[in-house]
């Protein structure tokens, strides 16, 4: 179920959210770089430059390894676990990065002040089908296994 | 100060996915938001106002492929992380050769 759980934000520290502000903004600064130096074509490759993934998934693993560690048991394999799953999600969301970037290529020339608003309507809802679908699949998969077993 | 400005926007864009993420759940769910168009936001918003929507649009294709390899890339941590039990760290890291590997190539293929 789709919900609000504020104990991963309670575990990250203001270093950790300072270091994903550095990051972000390096790395728009180098995109918008590029693009003057090389041409809009190969700046815009940058634009779906992994910005965010790898500090937020090797935040993720550490979390989870810090709060096993909490409670008393080694929790390196849990970590790698939830690292793997988040993984899984960001390459869920790359599917509505792909509507994003068709809906903004479709719209901005002729609409640009709606195309982002409308491109990040299609980022949401492309990642939320993309993540349903996935999620119906293995729930499938995970009945067919369990019929089987009772067969 | 354009690349102060842009530096700004993009750490705040940034920021703001990374804060939301962090407090969604369940975990598969707020991992979308590793894929979030955070630095296109920031940049096409700027592009657009100093370059024109013409320029901005021309980016917008090459995003599609970019897309495509940040797809494979996520793929590939997931897999390297999950199954090869591979730390997360170096598992990022090394991965990005398959997003420049993904990126290029397909750049080359089919957009030059």
């Amino acid at each position: 179920m789709i919900g609000i759980d504020g104990s991963e934000w309670k575990q990250t520290r203001l270093r950790e959210y300072l270091l994903r502000f550095v990051i972000g903004g390096a790395i728009t600064v180098i995109a918008g770089l590029i693009a003057k130096r090389f041409g809009p074509a190969v700046g815009g490759l940058f634009l779906a430059f992994p910005a965010i993934f790898p500090a937020s998934v090797t935040l993720v693993e550490k979390h989870e390894e810090e709060k096993k560690a909490k409670a008393g048991v080694h929790g390196h394999r849990r970590g790698l676990e939830a690292a793997a799953v988040n993984a899984a999600g960001a390459t869920l969301g790359s599917i509505g990065l792909l509507a994003f970037a068709a809906a903004t290529a479709a719209l901005i020339r002729r609409h640009p002040g709606l195309a982002l608003g409308a491109a990040t309507a299609a980022w949401i809802v492309g990642a939320a089908l993309a993540w349903l679908c996935w999620k119906r699949i293995h729930k499938s998969r995970l009945l067919r296994s369990v019929t089987v077993l009772l067969d | 100060m354009d690349l102060v400005l842009r530096f700004l926007i993009g750490g705040a864009v940034v920021s703001a996915f990374a804060i939301v993420a962090d407090l969604l759940k369940p975990r598969g769910f707020a991992g979308l938001f590793g894929a979030a168009p955070s630095v296109a936001l920031a940049t096409l918003a700027l592009t657009t106002a100093h370059d024109g929507s013409a320029y901005a649009a021309v980016e917008c294709h090459s995003m599609l492929v970019g897309a495509v390899a940040l797809g494979l890339y996520a793929w590939a941590v997931g897999r390297l992380v999950g199954r090869r039990h591979m730390e997360t760290l170096p598992a990022t890291l090394y991965g990005i050769m398959i997003w420049f590997a993904a990126a290029f190539g397909m750049f080359w293929g089919f957009l030059r």
